[in-house]
């Protein structure tokens, strides 16, 4: 029996990959251990190594080969006396279903897997996007506008620069600060060791300084370590010193749950930092706002606090080619206009309440979708100005309920707007447990579309 | 004994007198505390004045100092002006920060003063930071970090220590070591207790330096600050001093005798130490430091005067400094 190499995962997010190169061809004799080829994730660069030996049967993905996904068969290894006529069809094996969407039924058997998506309804122009008539939209992943919002502010002003663990010669854990180091040299590009109180606390003494420092927190679970230097030396500084001591500077990193990575690496901070004044607090949901809100961000007299989604990161989507797009902070984006029903969202959940308001409209409600964009400032007159029009409200987010962004978003409506609610404001969060490693508790955990379409339509009085 | 440092009348008179300044507001503020005009926290550097005294003779206008909450001395050696951090403590809109920060956090961009922070050793990291800085711009400037014996057993500092050393930061890191972490001895935190030892694990140099001594700590801090300004990274100055007053105002002190305190007071005291020095040489006699005395008084009197009826911040200034608008 021939042996099948597939499309390996190497990390907890990768669905799919490049096939940069082979570095056997058919005929070669391999052993355990032996490099394979080399592949491309949505991270790295990695090559694949041997577990069994034999000889080289047939290669079924040529090299250069794109969008690979997780599981398809790409090698197919001779066992002793094989020949190439002993080869049978690849094994149709599905890939792993990598998404924390993913369910209990029995994936489809399908010879070319598709990838997984993780954002089922992703718009790419939204209805409010504020660019001139005739702008040309470039196909950008999240990461790349990340790294394109970090590199144009780089060239634009020299006291920016970034500093953070792998941003440098690894080129970012995720791959955000790709090519910075290429472009701006060590000086600017400053990798650091593994110790967030300490060059948080830098990065501050930095900005207070004269600098414009970015900080990167390999992930937002890690900043915990750094949380004091964020909230006691950043944000409250300024008030500290009668509006004297300035702190310029941008935290960012991947924030929330990505995939099986488990409690200590799957936490939402949106309403911890949401919580305190003297930061703002960014959560942008598609590539264009995490361009032009990261580089408003860069340009801004504060602390900011930038929460991005790892899950998000590989997302190709619409970015206008423009010199210079900027995206207001404070501002909430109408995603989709509707009648019936607000659905109030950030960061990945977005994409999930847009997927909610699709199946709402199969089923004759309206939903509007408003992407929170900024959670603090937090645009209560896009919120309350959409509730005095549809009545209803359904808070969305990936966080946890108690205190959370929904638990504000529902206290100011009722302030603000009470008179105007034809129903209980309605909240969709996480479950209240830290969140679970195995795939099935993980996806019962977190807040799905179907969650945001039964609360939809329980403020509706729809069954 | 050490061998007397090198001075001059000239610098001996006017370190004198900035140690007596700081001497003289801290216990009129002590006062004031009492009278419950001052509130909250308040830490006094009686007894640590040659400290701060000493590395501001030593390092070079532009140069940033940044400390923990024990940090009016810092301020007046630096050339804050009595009046505002007195108004500070009182919490008036004459104050530094408005009224806004209190004690433990003041800042002067114009006198390169970074606060004043009461995170024990949150300012360690910052002032590397500071430290960053200046390297990034290539401005010649170091950044002055002082923090107590306490704070030296926190994480952060190694952290900001390795980093520094990594990067050949110009900083200073400044221990002054009073012996008590609020009320445990160093005997009782600290299992090395040779505090400028500390760096050694990451290459960084350390001396350990009279502290009650004005003249050396000028001599050390010039050392390592020229160390530090030749690009060859941070030094670690472990000052050894001691508070006469308790931790805070509300500290008892009870973790130590009555007889400690006195003979650091009576053989130790830097004013008496710059004092008898003065006249033993004859820079000065008793009427000359007399007259300092009454000037020094009458500085420390304006500044309570001014403490006293400086307005308290007009209610509006609740809500301003929270966010800043966007640059134009």
């Amino acid at each position: 029996m021939s042996i099948d190499i597939q499309m390996p995962a190497l990390s907890p997010t990768m669905e799919e990959g490049t096939l940069t190169k082979w570095l056997v061809k058919e005929g070669d004799a391999v052993k355990s251990g032996d490099m394979l080829a080399e592949i491309e994730t949505d991270k790295a660069t990695m090559e694949v190594e041997a577990i069994d030996e034999g000889v080289v049967g047939k290669i079924l993905v040529a090299e250069g080969s794109q969008n690979v996904a997780v599981g398809t068969v790409i090698l197919q290894l001779l066992e002793d006396g094989e020949g190439v006529d002993d080869l049978s069809a690849p094994s149709e094996t599905p890939a792993p279903e990598a998404t924390p969407e993913a369910t209990h039924e029995p994936a489809t058997v399908s010879s070319t897997p598709e990838p997984a998506q993780s954002t089922a309804s992703v718009q790419s122009v939204p209805v409010e996007m504020d660019v001139p008539a005739g702008t040309a939209m470039v196909e950008t992943s999240v990461r790349d506008a990340l790294r394109d919002a970090m590199a144009e502010e780089m060239r634009r002003d020299d006291r920016v620069f970034i500093m953070g663990e792998e941003v440098a010669e690894y080129q970012g854990a995720y791959k955000v600060t790709r090519e910075l180091l290429q472009e701006f040299g060590a000086k600017r590009v400053i990798d650091t060791p593994i110790t967030e109180h300490g060059f948080a606390g830098i990065g501050v003494g930095a900005a207070m300084g004269g600098l414009r420092p970015i900080v990167e927190f390999m992930t937002w679970n890690f900043a915990m370590q750094a949380i004091d230097h964020i909230i006691n030396s950043a944000a409250k500084t300024l008030y500290m010193s009668g509006g004297q001591m300035r702190c310029p500077i941008v935290f960012r990193g991947p924030n929330g749950a990505a995939s099986r990575v488990g409690a200590q690496h799957s936490h939402d901070y949106s309403s911890w930092y949401a919580n305190v004044p003297g930061l703002k607090v960014v959560a942008p949901y598609d590539a264009a706002d995490a361009k032009g809100l990261l580089k408003s961000a860069i340009r801004d007299p504060n602390p900011i606090v930038f929460l991005e989604h790892e899950m998000m990161y590989g997302e190709i989507m619409d970015v206008p080619d423009m010199d210079d797009y900027l995206v207001p902070i404070g501002k909430a984006l109408v995603r989709r206009v509707g009648s019936d029903v607000t659905i109030t969202a950030h960061s990945r959940m977005v994409g999930r309440a847009l997927e909610a308001a699709d199946i709402l409209a199969g089923e004759g409600i309206s939903a509007e979708v408003i992407d929170l964009r900024t959670i603090r400032p937090l645009d209560s007159d896009t919120i309350i100005k959409s509730v005095k029009k549809t009545n209803r409200i359904v808070c969305a987010e990936e966080g946890w309920g108690q205190s959370g962004i929904g638990a504000e978003i529902a206290a100011r409506v009722m302030e603000q707007a009470f008179d105007y609610l034809d129903a209980p404001p309605a909240r969709v969060f996480q479950k209240d447990v830290p969140l679970p490693y195995a795939g099935n508790l993980e996806a019962l955990s977190l807040p799905n579309a179907q969650d945001v379409v039964v609360a939809a339509k329980g403020v509706c009085y729809v069954k | 004994m050490a061998t007397p440092g090198k001075t001059s009348k000239k610098e001996l008179l006017h370190l004198y007198r900035e140690m007596l300044l700081i001497r003289r507001f801290e216990e009129k503020a002590g006062q004031l505390y009492g009278m419950g005009l001052i509130a909250g926290f308040c830490h006094l550097y009686i007894g640590q004045e040659a400290v701060v005294t000493g590395v501001n003779a030593a390092i070079k206008d532009g140069d940033q100092m940044i400390t923990s909450y024990r940090d009016h001395g810092h301020m007046l050696a630096l050339g804050m002006t009595a009046r505002g951090v007195m108004a500070e403590l009182t919490g008036r809109s004459g104050g530094y920060s408005r009224g806004k920060g209190g004690s433990m956090h003041m800042f002067s961009v114009e006198k390169n003063f970074y606060g004043g922070h009461g995170i024990v050793a949150a300012q360690v990291p910052i002032g590397a930071g500071l430290g960053l800085a200046n390297k990034y711009l290539d401005n010649g400037k170091i950044s002055t970090v002082f923090f107590g014996d306490g704070a030296a057993n926190q994480g952060q500092v190694y952290e900001a220590l390795n980093m520094a050393q990594l990067w050949k930061l110009p900083t200073l890191f400044i221990i002054e070591n009073n012996q008590y972490a609020m009320g445990t001895s160093i005997a009782r935190s600290t299992a090395q207790k040779d505090l400028y030892k500390r760096g050694l694990s990451f290459g960084v140099e350390g001396v350990q330096v009279d502290g009650m001594d004005v003249l050396a700590v000028r001599d050390a801090t010039k050392k390592a600050a020229a160390h530090a300004r030749a690009g060859k990274g941070p030094m670690i100055l472990e000052m050894m001093t001691y508070r006469y007053r308790g931790h805070s105002m509300s500290d008892p002190a009870k973790y130590r005798t009555r007889e400690e305190v006195s003979e650091m007071r009576e053989d130790h005291d830097p004013i008496d130490m710059a004092k008898n020095r003065l006249l033993k040489e004859k820079w000065a006699d008793l009427d000359a430091l007399k007259a300092i005395d009454k000037d020094i008084k009458a500085i420390v009197a304006d500044a309570v005067e001014f403490a006293k009826t400086s307005p308290e911040p007009a209610p509006a200034e609740l809500y301003t400094d929270v966010l800043l608008e966007l640059d134009a």
